[in-house]
């Protein structure tokens, strides 16, 4: 593994057994997380960001079957795989200190009967050897971190008694409290205002300057992933479709499901008379697509995108995508011309 | 022109006990015309939903007039007004899992008002609009005698548009329609609503957090802060000429996907320092008014 990756997920595969049948959730994810980055995760709801990482942290369902693939983590020097630790092995030594976790809602991920400060306190008692005085003052200051004032008043409020962004920043703080590596961040603003997500969004990325972190960010809103981002990673029916830098992704998409994404946002300027939409939705995973599974919602799909299922191509060092577009016996397919206008205009404005 | 709708004043208390009223809504007035989009932004509690809801009588108002195309449909409401209120006036609700009897037929959600309404004369008639109504709004009239259970989030909520559409309402309250939706799907939903304004020329009033889809689908917009219209004027005036800081503030935090931009753009503070109670609604342009005092709209502009 190279030696700047500190988190590498590799040809992951995980299938879900329901009463409905087996759901193929996720079908060969690879994913690398360079130290002291941030990727992004995109994609529509049951596309299988979160399960992804739910595989990271050992908190995968009881009915989920991990077929295959490995999760590499850079860990005191060695590289040890994490699918092949116990649960409790896995919470012992990963969870918390190495590998943390912020939720989406934290009206849900809080627990509400206990003081905000205990459950800072609760992870750095159970991992490190420190004394509660001791562990209350490191508290405090993860508090007075995370940018909630008054904070020695604060910790000894109940979850209910602060605004959602205040609680979002609580989780924040839970996350941080034994120095992890790596913070994963699911959805942590979806649930947040548009003035409290640019409060949260600006925190994290502090926190990632100061305290040296590694950040996976799983969302749905591009503009998050626009401010956030260095590498993102799309998303769509439990495969990786494309991944690029974020420059490349925003600028030089080349995935039809991508362009789809970009052009279906309006940014501010947008004034087209309508919005360019995918059609359909997303397929069902209990039944396994055949060939790619964003054919039946794609207008340059090619007979062989029925059949077979594109490989990524690469398209320089960082940028790779999976559609047969980019094969060399390809038509050569442009993107739709408003998201080429748009992009142009976009990059305009950069250079003001 | 007489604008479709027409609030004054608006005014919703709740009172939770003897001592505590929550003062949800204070004194909002705007105007929808016939056939144009009326965007409502704010943040989560700042009274968005309940003027949507007082509007449609779901609340009774504390205070404040509501003319509805002629008709004042504030106070206490007549069986004749009441009757003309629930046909011309329609709600679309936010979460299409929930807003849908999981236990009634497509056809028997669409079909409700029509019956309560009488609006046909044979159960012909009656297959005839829902048939038509389910091809406007891109379903098959064939999924009339499915459950909503066998419907995708979007498809529900093109139900919930056709269960509105039904009664030929002239005005449509959408309360954050799309924001339960994927992003692909949204703009299927955004483009279908447009395409149902230009055929029909009902108008909506939009409630929206997302300001960029509100920028897109919105005629004018109003601001809400704190149960306060603290801005109101066209889609270009508020984007583009902003006087109020909570607008300034809102407009700064609304991540572009774009970036180069987005990396190097700090969102503005805004800490609640307006007077609110003593402010009055200034206007800056045709059609464009801000909340503020005397003091504040000099220092604003």
């Amino acid at each position: 593994m190279d030696e700047k990756i500190i988190l590498s997920v590799e040809n992951l595969d995980i299938t879900f057994k329901t009463n409905a049948g087996n759901i193929h959730a996720i079908r060969g994810v690879d994913i690398k997380l360079p130290q002291g980055k941030t990727v992004a995760i995109v994609g529509e709801s049951g596309s299988g960001k979160s399960v992804t990482m739910k595989a990271v942290t050992g908190l995968l369902d009881s009915n989920a079957i991990i077929n295959g693939g490995k999760i590499f983590y850079r860990y005191e020097g060695k590289v040890i795989d994490l699918l092949t630790l116990t649960k409790k092995d896995l919470r012992r030594t990963i969870n918390g200190q190495n590998i943390a976790m912020v939720f989406q809602d934290p009206m849900t991920s809080l627990n509400p009967t206990m003081t905000i400060g205990a459950q800072v306190m609760e992870g750095m008692l159970l991992h490190k050897k420190i004394s509660k005085t001791d562990a209350r003052d490191k508290a405090l200051e993860l508090l007075n971190l995370v940018g909630i004032t008054d904070a020695a008043k604060r910790i000894e409020n109940y979850p209910h008694q602060l605004s959602g962004g205040m609680r979002q920043r609580v989780v924040i703080a839970v996350a941080l409290a034994s120095s992890p590596k790596i913070l994963i961040c699911d959805e942590p603003t979806t649930a947040l205002d548009v003035t409290i997500q640019a409060g949260i969004l600006n925190l994290i990325s502090d926190l990632q300057k100061s305290l040296g972190l590694s950040v996976i960010y799983i969302t749905h809103d591009l503009g998050v992933v626009a401010k956030v981002a260095d590498f993102v990673n799309v998303m769509y029916a439990g495969k990786i479709i494309e991944t690029g830098t974020v420059e490349e992704i925003f600028f030089d998409p080349r995935h039809p499901y991508t362009w789809g994404l970009l052009s279906a946002m309006p940014d501010l300027e947008t004034d087209d008379e309508r919005l360019y939409s995918i059609p359909g939705s997303p397929p069902n995973l209990l039944h396994e697509p055949k060939g790619d599974a964003f054919a039946a919602r794609n207008k340059f799909a090619m007979k062989i995108d029925e059949k077979v299922e594109p490989p990524m191509f690469k398209i320089s060092e960082t940028h790779s995508a999976a559609t047969w577009l980019l094969h060399p016996d390809a038509p050569k397919v442009e993107m739709p011309i408003e998201l080429r206008k748009r992009i142009e205009r976009e990059r305009l404005v950069n250079s003001k | 022109m007489t604008p479709l709708l027409k609030v004054e004043n608006l005014h919703q208390h709740f009172e939770i006990s003897r001592n505590f009223t929550v003062k949800a809504v204070n004194g909002v007035s705007f105007e929808i015309y016939a056939g144009e989009t009326y965007g409502l932004v704010g943040e989560s509690g700042s009274g968005k939903t309940t003027i949507g809801r007082s509007i449609i009588r779901l609340y009774d108002p504390t205070e404040g007039k509501i003319i509805f195309d002629g008709k004042n449909i504030s106070g206490k409401l007549n069986n004749e007004t009441n009757k003309f209120l629930r046909k011309n006036m329609q709600m679309i609700f936010q979460d299409p899992m929930s807003s849908l009897n999981p236990r009634k037929k497509v056809a028997d959600i669409i079909g409700e008002g029509l019956d309560i309404h009488k609006l046909y004369d044979s159960a012909q008639e009656k297959n005839k609009i829902i048939s038509e109504i389910l091809k406007k709004v891109g379903l098959s009239p064939a999924h009339a005698e499915r459950y909503p259970n066998q419907f995708s989030g979007g498809q529900r909520q093109r139900v919930g548009i056709a269960r509105a559409l039904v009664m030929q309402p002239k005005l449509i309250i959408a309360d954050e329609c799309i924001s339960a939706l994927d992003v692909s799907i949204q703009a299927q939903v955004v483009n279908l609503m447009k395409d149902i304004q230009d055929s029909t020329n009902c108008a909506y009033l939009f409630i929206a957090h997302d300001l960029s889809m509100v920028k897109y689908i919105s005629d004018r917009i109003g601001v809400l802060h704190l149960g306060y219209l603290v801005e109101t004027g066209t889609t270009e005036e508020i984007f583009n000429n902003p006087i109020h800081p909570y607008t300034k503030s809102l407009l700064s935090a609304v991540p572009i996907p774009n970036p180069r931009v987005e990396k190097n753009r700090k969102p503005l503070n805004y800490d609640v320092k307006a007077n609110y109670t003593a402010g009055t609604m200034r206007k800056i342009d045709d059609g464009h008014f801000v909340l503020a005092t005397d003091e504040e709209f000099r220092s604003w502009r």
